[in-house]
């Protein structure tokens, strides 16, 4: 990979979109909605000049379903909202992973339920790594901490939704997505369009059985089938894991803690290390698959864990599922509509690391 | 012994796979499937074309025509055929879609698509009933005829008038053809296809958005025998949706 050498100070929306053009991404289909709006408009120019195309949809319905269509047709395409308009993509996302077609959606996390706030949150931690839709599936989800990594993910996610046929959800929030922060781009070396699209509808040949993209499977057996595939393909991802370990080593208490709110926790774990604490931090980067082998490794080695989220406690479902064998988590919500302080956390990780 | 010489003077078209199809006796959308497979193997497209298949009877569209394909979710096929335009837009691109599916829960895609003037071809099915499902109320449903939801008959007050689409897409700034044939007689079914052929010529001449909307029966969910149902369409349906070309922005076409 060339890196190249400039800096630029940019938000952490634009990272994403500016991501997904060095990944070649050559459709975007989006609707507005805050705290995203800074992608579509973004895209709205820039990937016209890049040879793409875009598209405001009359809806996030239709929205998703344009990404459904361009992602049919083997383009690396993608679609961005905010939480209200992700309930809205879920049919969409649905007949994605069904039907096995790439694509890359992000979710720029607002408070809710409901219309809830414009501020920053993780209550839709639950609806990104459940398979939000109906029916039985998953998707890859990528939580990036800071600017560059949502830059550098989004990348990322181009590569993984076209290797493993998959919708692939990048999650972040309201507090990444309007944070400005310097970021080094960079451009993949190579990326080849039309290279492993022996899927894709391209227009029929002579030379090759028509193509189809569809989730409906109604021959007897043929469902089941379809499910079983689509399964042995999730469990496959477990090898893909992905987290950062920030001074867990000699920790005794370990905070379990994704996106933005990993990194106030992580202030917190500064503070505190200064002071001789034995707190470290555990950051998912992939939330689905979950690093469960490495929550678990940690757990082996006698450590008691806190988990902080934006919500009323989902991720910590996943961390307890991880160490059940060995261990518990406790947990500290932050309501969605407040906006925390590394001072804030003090006393709960305080408390824990005490046996409080 | 006499020689028999015998001539072959109906074939089915190339494109359309040789195989039985589900659809109940009487039923207009293997005219209406013939007619597009026609078309194709005419206008030379069908290696070209990149096929969005809807919700309803006509899901299995995809295992009659021997094209690529994606099958959209219930109302969506004219965003997920805009996608798919958008992407590989020297692709020729269209939807086959139901009452139901365009009319009810797709009135929003195919209203904007049709508005945005994407360049794609719309075949829309409408027999006044949900057919697959069992017969419900549909948008195109007219006043006073029975369904499953209405048993009693449709009633204007509480359950509105069946809409018009063709008129309400021919109103619409992006359109460059809009019209409406009918699959009851040889007669209508000729016109039929020059309805469909000029909406697909929109698009491969990149005028714009095409739509045909074609009046069709429904024997099974009706609960008439094929021949009643072509009389219906003729005596019910047709007064109401009345057939002709509502827009035409081509050269030699004109508004009538």
């Amino acid at each position: 990979m060339t890196k190249q050498p400039e800096r630029i100070f940019i938000k952490g929306n634009e990272a994403i979109a500016r991501g997904a053009l060095a990944a070649r991404c050559k459709c975007f289909f989006g609707y507005p909605i805050t705290p995203q709006n800074d992608i579509p408009e973004f895209m709205s120019t820039e990937i016209i000049k890049a040879g793409g195309d875009f598209v405001q949809a009359e809806s996030e319905v239709a929205a998703a379903n344009m990404l459904l269509g361009a992602a049919a047709a083997g383009i690396r395409s993608m679609t961005s909202s905010s939480s209200p308009g992700m309930s809205l993509k879920q049919e969409a996302i649905s007949y994605m992973a069904g039907s096995e077609v790439p694509a890359v959606i992000v979710n720029v996390n607002r408070g809710g339920p409901g219309l809830g706030d414009i501020g920053p949150a993780q209550g839709d931690y639950y609806q990104s790594t459940r398979g939000g839709g109906h029916g039985d599936y998953r998707h890859f989800t990528l939580a990036p901490g800071n600017v560059q990594e949502a830059y550098d993910l989004t990348i990322r996610a181009f590569d993984i939704a076209f290797e493993h046929r998959t919708p692939v959800l990048i999650l972040a929030d309201a507090i990444l997505g309007q944070m400005k922060e310097p970021i080094t781009p960079w451009t993949p070396e190579k990326i080849d369009d039309e290279a492993g699209r022996d899927w894709a509808i391209t227009g029929k040949t002579a030379d090759r059985e028509k193509r189809l993209i569809k989730s409906l499977f109604l021959a007897e057996g043929e469902l089941a089938e379809q499910n079983k595939h689509l399964q042995a393909k999730y469990e496959s991802w477990t090898k893909l894991t992905e987290c950062e370990q920030f001074e867990t080593e000699d920790a005794d208490l370990i905070i379990c803690a994704y996106g933005s709110i990993a990194r106030i926790a992580k202030s917190t774990v500064r503070k505190f290390r200064k002071e001789g604490k034995k707190v470290g931090l555990f950051r998912p980067i992939t939330l689905y698959p979950f690093p469960s082998a490495q929550l678990k490794a940690l757990a082996e080695q006698d450590k008691r864990f806190l988990t902080i989220e934006h919500n009323l406690g989902q991720m910590v479902d996943d961390v307890r599922l991880a160490i059940r064998t060995v261990s518990d988590s406790d947990f500290f919500p932050i309501y969605p509509g407040n906006l925390p302080t590394p001072d804030e956390l003090e006393e709960p990780i305080l408390k824990c690391l005490e046996g409080k | 012994m006499s020689e028999i010489n015998e001539k072959l003077v109906f074939d089915k078209p190339e494109i359309i796979i040789d195989r039985a199809t589900h659809y109940c006796p009487g039923c207009h959308h293997g005219i209406a499937h013939r007619l597009v497979g026609e078309l194709l193997d005419e206008m030379e497209l069908g290696g070209n074309t990149l096929m969005t298949t809807s919700i309803g009877c006509s899901v299995f569209l995809y295992n009659y025509l021997n094209v690529d394909a994606v099958e959209a979710p219930h109302g969506r096929a004219p965003a997920v055929a805009t996608g798919v335009k958008r992407a590989r837009p020297d692709h020729f691109v269209f939807t086959y879609q139901g009452d139901g599916d365009l009319a009810s829960i797709g009135m929003a895609e195919i209203m904007h698509a049709a508005n945005r003037g994407e360049k794609i071809s719309v075949v829309f099915v409408n027999n006044t009933v949900y057919g697959m499902t069992g017969g419900q109320m549909a948008p195109t449903t007219l006043i006073g005829q029975k369904t499953t939801t209405c048993p009693n008959g449709r009633c204007e007050t509480t359950q509105g008038s069946p809409i018009r689409m063709t008129e309400i897409i021919a109103s619409l700034g992006g359109v460059a053809y809009a019209a409406r044939g009918s699959l009851d007689s040889v007669k209508n079914i000729r016109t039929a296809k020059k309805h469909l052929k000029k909406a697909f010529e929109c698009q491969t001449n990149g005028t714009g958005f095409g739509f045909v909307e074609l009046l069709s029966g429904c024997p099974t969910n009706w609960k008439m025998t094929p021949l009643q149902a072509n009389e219906r369409i003729q005596n019910d349906m047709i007064p109401y949706f009345p057939l002709g070309v509502f827009k035409d922005i081509s050269e030699d076409g004109g508004i009538c």
